[in-house]
């Protein structure tokens, strides 16, 4: 109960009693010297009051603060008009249209709170007066006789609003309130469908050949023959499937075979040309910076650092995995195909990944 | 054998360890030099010879000192020339990064120390050794008709991961960089792919064609003339600087915004 008084000294109270223990009780009228709001130090002395001044004293430049933040409000008013009306002309059923309806209800919007605030800081600043005033901290604990009185009015309530007496409405009344406090819990479901067994394997498969990506040519080892080379390949019929190449997405580098170190898988190559995927076994960036002086593989979100030579071991960096090898051979054409999907789940790391 | 033993120490043997070891050194120079012979173009005209020894005098001043007399390089200061190809020493040499001012972590682009006539002379004196890719004429790098569109996915696919996707170069690992491709020249950027400068990958020919090459090219230069939206390119590195712009700008806005409403105005009501 804040507003019970304890600025004025009762008579026949010590002063430091009278402002621990409120005796005012809410409802009841204050005494009249309870406005005028004395500093503590005031109420030793004999008492002077601060009536707070009722007007600016420049009349004209209240005015004039007066016009300004009416204005700032009417534009307030016009840019919440312009909000309802940029929602009703600009219709969102094309890319442009929602281009245009965005700025039109995201400006008026900005029109309005801008005007809003800017109109109540002049408000503030140029009509209300600048005194400082102290209010005292009071109790926090109600009076007693407050407390007992809402102790019984609570108990007097639930007793004649039946709630105890009639076990069947406050019952079906709790079972009515049940599936709400559950809901959200049913909405957790849309962060599903759980992946399954999705993440463990890609579309590669026996024989699919490894199409340049966005030329979609096939590649030979004849091709792709100069040593330090790389480039990025897809699956071939998967290449603008965004979904598949999300997990599929591979570079090939080419190395004279002796550069080719354990634990390379030294089958899965054809003549020095060696194929990683492209995802980083961190958290799943394209890991594709291949420097080919020092035959790394830099994935650029982390900084994990791979060696394309040893079977793209991690030699720096979070990621806690090599990068998986795609094992490759080639058909009767002569162009690179998959041997098989990749042996083990690429990408990052998850719980079911084993 | 005790002939051998009994004669090294005198003072003639160290000059004849020296004259066989030349010879040697010529023998097997001779060998390579006659396998590499077909690998060449048909025989040189005088006046292609007359430019090679240019190159050559020009290359034994400002390159021997690091690439050896015969372009066989130093062990751990400077590669081999042997069959790098004149459109690796004309990228080298006009992007400024060879002569190198020092061995570094990458060579950075400085403006060129030979013009393009001793650069062109040095560049077919290293191709006269052993072959290698010729510098791509103007019609190969020229962006008339190349389809930009595919030059853009291609770039995306497999050089925008370290020079970003305008080419404004980023870095790689133990101080290494891609650098920006906002002064390189479609020669440039032609013998680049091609030959695969420092960490840089080689694209030959058959992986991505002349023509993509050309596509290639077309996207680098024609992002340039791209217009800034608000006057300045921030880099070009895409939303997070633009994102650390409007923030600091807007965190400074907003500050600026509470010193306002809370600042004490000169003449007070009270």
């Amino acid at each position: 109960m804040t507003d019970s008084n304890s600025g004025t000294p009762q008579p026949g109270v010590p002063e430091g009693e009278a402002r621990a223990v409120p005796h005012r009780v809410i409802g009841t009228p204050a005494p009249a010297e309870a406005r005028t709001m004395l500093r503590p130090e005031a109420e030793s002395k004999p008492p002077a009051p601060r009536e707070l001044p009722s007007d600016p004293p420049d009349p004209r430049h209240a005015k004039n603060a007066e016009r300004l933040v009416s204005a700032l409000f009417i534009l307030a008013f016009l840019g919440g008009a312009a909000f309802i009306a940029a929602y009703l002309i600009f219709q969102v059923h094309s890319v442009e249209g929602t281009l245009h309806s965005n700025w039109g209800l995201g400006i008026s919007m900005s029109v309005v709170f801008l005007a809003l605030g800017a109109g109540a800081t002049i408000w503030v600043r140029h009509l209300m007066p600048t005194v400082e005033l102290t209010e005292e901290r009071h109790p926090m604990r109600s009076a007693d006789a407050d407390r007992e009185a809402f102790a019984e009015t609570f108990a007097e309530g639930a007793d004649t609003s039946q709630f105890v007496k009639r076990p069947l409405v406050r019952r079906t009344l709790i079972a009515a309130t049940v599936p709400l406090a559950i809901a959200p819990i049913f909405v957790l479901r849309d962060l599903g469908p759980l992946p399954r067994k999705s993440l463990n394997t890609t579309v590669w498969r026996k024989g699919i050949r490894l199409i340049e990506y966005t030329t979609n040519r096939p590649l030979t080892p004849a091709d792709f023959s100069s040593p330090g080379g790389m480039i990025t390949v897809a699956p071939e019929g998967f290449q603008d499937d965004f979904d598949a190449m999300a997990k599929a997405a591979v570079i090939i580098i080419k190395f004279r075979p002796e550069q080719l170190q354990p634990p390379t898988v030294m089958n899965w190559t054809v003549d020095g040309i060696v194929a990683y995927s492209k995802i980083c076994t961190h958290v799943g960036c394209p890991a594709a910076l291949y420097e080919q002086t020092t035959h790394r593989i830099l994935c650029p979100c982390h900084q994990s650092t791979f060696d394309a030579t040893r079977g793209a071991e991690v030699i720096f960096g979070p990621a806690t995995r090599p990068l998986p090898q795609l094992p490759i051979t080639t058909d009767s054409q002569g162009f690179l195909i998959a041997q098989s999907d990749f042996h083990e789940p690429v990408g990052p790391s998850y719980w079911e990944r084993g | 054998m005790s002939w051998l033993t009994a004669k090294r120490r005198r003072p003639a043997a160290g000059y004849a360890l020296v004259l066989l070891g030349l010879l040697l050194v010529g023998a097997i120079y001779a060998t390579i030099t006659a396998a590499a012979g077909p690998a060449s173009a048909s025989a040189p005209s005088p006046a292609q010879q007359a430019q090679i020894a240019t190159g050559r005098a020009i290359f034994e001043q400002e390159c021997a000192t690091c690439h050896g007399f015969a372009a066989q390089g130093t062990p751990d200061v400077a590669p081999s020339l042997i069959g790098v190809g004149a459109a690796a020493v004309d990228f080298q040499v006009s992007t400024g990064r060879m002569p190198a001012a020092q061995n570094g972590a990458e060579n950075a682009r400085k403006p060129p120390r030979l013009n393009a006539a001793q650069t062109h002379a040095v560049a077919a004196y290293i191709a006269s050794l052993a072959g290698g890719p010729p510098i791509p004429t103007a019609a190969q790098v020229s962006s008339t008709h190349a389809n930009v569109g595919l030059g853009q996915q291609l770039f995306t696919a497999d050089c925008a991961q370290c020079h970003n996707f305008v080419g404004a170069g980023g870095a790689l690992t133990d101080g290494k960089f891609a650098p920006a491709l906002t002064q390189s020249t479609p020669t440039q950027i032609y013998e680049a792919m091609l030959t695969g400068p420092e960490a840089m990958p080689v694209f030959n020919d058959t992986t991505i064609t002349p023509g993509e090459k050309a596509d290639i090219i077309a996207y680098v230069t024609k992002t340039r003339d791209q217009a800034n939206p608000g006057g300045f390119s921030l880099g070009r590195v895409g939303p997070v600087t633009e994102g650390l712009v409007a923030f600091l700008g807007l965190l400074l806005f907003m500050v600026l915004v509470a010193m306002w409403i809370t600042a004490k105005h000169g003449k007070s009501h009270d």
